[in-house]
C-alpha cells in the first residue's frame, strides 16, 4: 500500500532536489528516510521544497508568507492557529491562510490556486505537501489557537453550534456519530470530538498520513470528508463554516503538544 | 440573560487556563437558528446531487436544534404523527428478497456529490446496526438487531413497524439519529420491501 505513494514521492523529491543548490544534501536526506520508511517526513521534505519555490505570476515563494508570528516564521505558528488575522480581519486557519499568501505573494488566482486541493495516493496535492512541512514546524508545542479576539470566540461559538446541528439529507450532526463514547461506524471507533481527553491526542496529530487512504490527509480534508457522509452540499474550502469548526476542534484539543503531522488509520 | 452569562465565562475560563471548557448540547433559539442557516448558505456550494435544499431544515431538524435532541412530551409526539402520515405503504406485499437486502444494508454509498445518482444506492445499515451473526464488522451507532424477526414476530404489524422505521425513522422516535431512507428518497419502495425481507423472514440469515 505505500509503495506507490512513495514511488510518487520518490519522483516528486528527486524533481525537488534536482535543480536545488542543497540537491545533495536533500538527496542524502530523502535516501535516509526511504531507509526508515517514514511517509510522513517524506511529505514534510516534499513540502519544504515547496515552500521554498518560486511560482506564480510574481515568480515568488511562499517564504515570506506571515502565519501569525511574523513573516516567515514557522516555529511554532502551526500550534497557534487557527487564529485571526488582522489584514484579513477575519480567522484563518493553516490551509486558508497558505490560500491567501499564495494569492498575495505569488500573485495565483483562487480558481489556480483552488483548482486541486485534496490530492490522492498517485498524486498528492501541493496543499497536503505544504501542510506536511509548516506542520512539522510545530512539533512539541503546545496547541494554543486565538482565543483573545472577539472574531475568534465567534468562531469558536459557531463551530461548538455545528458540531451538534442537525442538518443535510440525512439529519446528521457531528454529534450523530461523535456523540456518544464507545460507539463505531464497521469498525471504525469514533472519537467524541466535543471532549478534551478524546480531542487532544487525535486534533494534536493532524495533517497526517491516512494508511487506508495511502496518503497525507489535512484537517480540512477531514472536514470536508464528514459532510459529504452527512449527505449535505459541499462547504466551501477556507470558508468561515469549515474554520470554525476546526476553531471548536482545535480549543477542545488546546494545551496537547503538538505531535504530528500524525499516522492514521 | 444566561446564556450571555455562559459565554464570559467560557471566554474566561479560556483565557485562565490551558485545558478546554466542558461543551454541553444546549438548546438553540430561533435567532441562532436563523444565524446557522444563514452561514450554512453561505459557504456551502451544491455538488452533484447534492443541492443546496438539503440544507433546508424541516420541522424535524428544526424542533430537534431547538430542543437539543430532546424535545418535550408534546412536541415529539406532534412531530412523529406528521413523520407517520408521511410513509407511504406499497399496496402488495411489505416482503421482498432478503438476498436484495443483505445487499443494500452492506453498501454504505449513495446520495453523496461524488456518486452518480443513476447508481442505486445502500442502506448502510451495518454501519450502526448488527444484523446477520456471521458479519462481524458492524458498527454499534443503533441497537443489534440480530434475530429481528425470531425474538419480536414475524407478522404483518412487524412487518409495518420495519417497514416504516426504514422509510421514517422519526416517525417513532423524533430525533433519533437514524436517516429517513424513504421520506428522503434515498431507498426505493422495493429496497425498503428487499431489507424489510432480511430483517423479517425466517430464513434470512439476521433471525439464525
Ligand atoms: C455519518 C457519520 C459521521 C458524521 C456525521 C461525522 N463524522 Fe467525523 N468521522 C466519521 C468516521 C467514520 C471517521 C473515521 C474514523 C477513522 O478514521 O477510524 C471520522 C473521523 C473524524 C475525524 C478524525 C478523527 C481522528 O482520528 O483524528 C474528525 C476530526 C471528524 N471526524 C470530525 C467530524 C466533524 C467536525 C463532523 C461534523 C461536521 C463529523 N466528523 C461528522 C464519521 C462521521
Ligand atoms: C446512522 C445510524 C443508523 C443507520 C445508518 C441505520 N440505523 Fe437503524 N437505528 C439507528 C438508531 C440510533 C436506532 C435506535 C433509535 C431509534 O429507534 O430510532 C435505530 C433503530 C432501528 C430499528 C428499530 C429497532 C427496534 O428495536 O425497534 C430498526 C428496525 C432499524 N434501525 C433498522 C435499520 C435498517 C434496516 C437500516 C438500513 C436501511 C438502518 N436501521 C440504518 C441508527 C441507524
Amino acid at each position: 500500500m505505500l509503495v506507490s505513494g512513495r514511488s510518487v514521492l520518490l519522483t516528486a523529491a528527486l524533481t525537488l532536489a534536482a535543480g536545488s543548490a542543497a540537491a545533495q544534501s536533500q538527496f542524502e536526506k530523502y535516501q535516509k528516510m526511504v531507509a526508515e520508511g517514514s511517509p510522513v517526513e517524506l511529505f514534510e521534505l516534499v513540502g519544504e521544497g515547496l515552500w521554498k519555490k518560486p511560482q506564480g505570476p510574481k515568480n515568488a515563494s511562499l517564504e515570506q508568507c506571515d502565519l501569525g508570528l511574523g513573516a516567515g516564521v514557522l516555529q511554532g505558528a502551526y500550534a497557534r492557529l487557527p487564529r485571526y488575522f488582522r489584514d484579513v480581519d477575519r480567522v484563518m486557519d493553516l490551509e486558508t491562510r497558505m490560500l491567501h499568501c499564495m494569492m498575495t505573494l505569488q500573485g495565483r488566482s483562487l480558481e489556480e490556486a483552488t483548482k486541486r486541493l485534496f490530492g490522492n495516493a498517485d498524486k498528492p496535492s501541493e496543499m497536503e505537501y505544504l501542510s506536511a512541512y509548516v506542520a512539522g514546524q510545530s512539533r512539541g508545542h503546545a496547541m494554543a489557537p486565538g482565543q483573545s479576539h472577539p472574531r475568534e470566540q465567534a468562531a469558536y461559538e459557531l463551530g461548538r453550534k455545528l458540531y451538534f446541528y442537525r442538518t443535510g439529507l440525512w439529519d446528521f450532526s457531528c454529534a450523530s456519530c461523535h456523540g456518544e463514547e464507545g460507539k463505531r461506524i464497521r469498525m471504525s471507533e469514533l472519537p467524541v470530538l466535543y471532549k478534551p481527553e478524546a480531542a487532544r491526542p487525535l486534533i494534536a496529530t493532524w495533517p497526517a498520513y491516512r494508511v487506508s487512504n495511502s496518503t497525507f490527509k489535512t484537517m480540512q480534508w477531514r472536514i470536508n470528508n464528514c459532510f459529504r457522509q452527512m449527505r449535505t452540499p459541499e462547504p466551501v474550502f477556507g470558508s468561515e463554516v469549515v474554520n470554525a469548526m476546526n476553531m471548536f476542534l482545535t480549543v477542545t484539543a488546546q494545551g496537547e503538544p503538538y505531535r504530528g503531522p500524525g499516522t492514521k488509520r | 440573560m444566561k446564556r450571555h452569562l455562559l459565554a464570559v465565562s467560557t471566554a474566561a475560563l479560556l483565557a485562565a487556563c490551558a485545558s478546554a471548557p466542558v461543551v454541553e448540547h444546549s438548546k438553540m433559539t430561533g435567532a441562532e437558528i436563523a444565524q446557522i442557516d444563514a452561514v450554512l448558505k453561505r459557504d456551502f456550494r451544491a455538488k452533484g446531487q447534492a443541492k443546496m435544499t438539503r440544507l433546508e431544515p424541516d420541522a424535524v431538524q428544526r424542533e430537534c436544534n431547538l430542543h437539543a435532541d430532546n424535545p418535550p412530551d408534546s412536541v415529539a409526539r406532534s412531530l412523529q404523527e406528521a413523520q407517520l402520515k408521511t410513509i407511504k405503504y406499497p399496496s402488495d406485499s411489505l416482503l421482498g428478497d432478503w438476498k436484495n437486502g443483505r445487499k443494500i444494508a452492506e453498501s454504505g454509498r449513495g446520495m453523496q456529490w461524488n456518486e452518480k445518482p443513476a447508481n442505486p444506492g445502500g442502506g448502510g445499515c451495518y454501519n450502526c446496526h448488527q444484523l446477520s451473526p456471521q458479519q462481524t464488522s458492524h458498527g454499534t451507532l443503533g441497537p443489534s438487531l440480530k434475530g429481528f424477526g425470531k425474538t419480536r414476530g414475524y407478522g404483518p404489524d412487524m412487518q409495518r413497524y420495519a417497514y416504516g422505521k426504514i422509510y421514517n425513522a422519526k416517525a417513532y422516535s423524533a430525533c433519533s439519529h437514524m436517516p429517513r431512507f424513504g421520506h428522503s428518497g434515498s431507498l426505493s419502495e422495493q429496497q425498503i420491501k428487499d431489507l424489510v425481507a432480511y430483517l423479517l423472514d425466517p430464513k434470512s440469515p439476521v433471525n439464525q
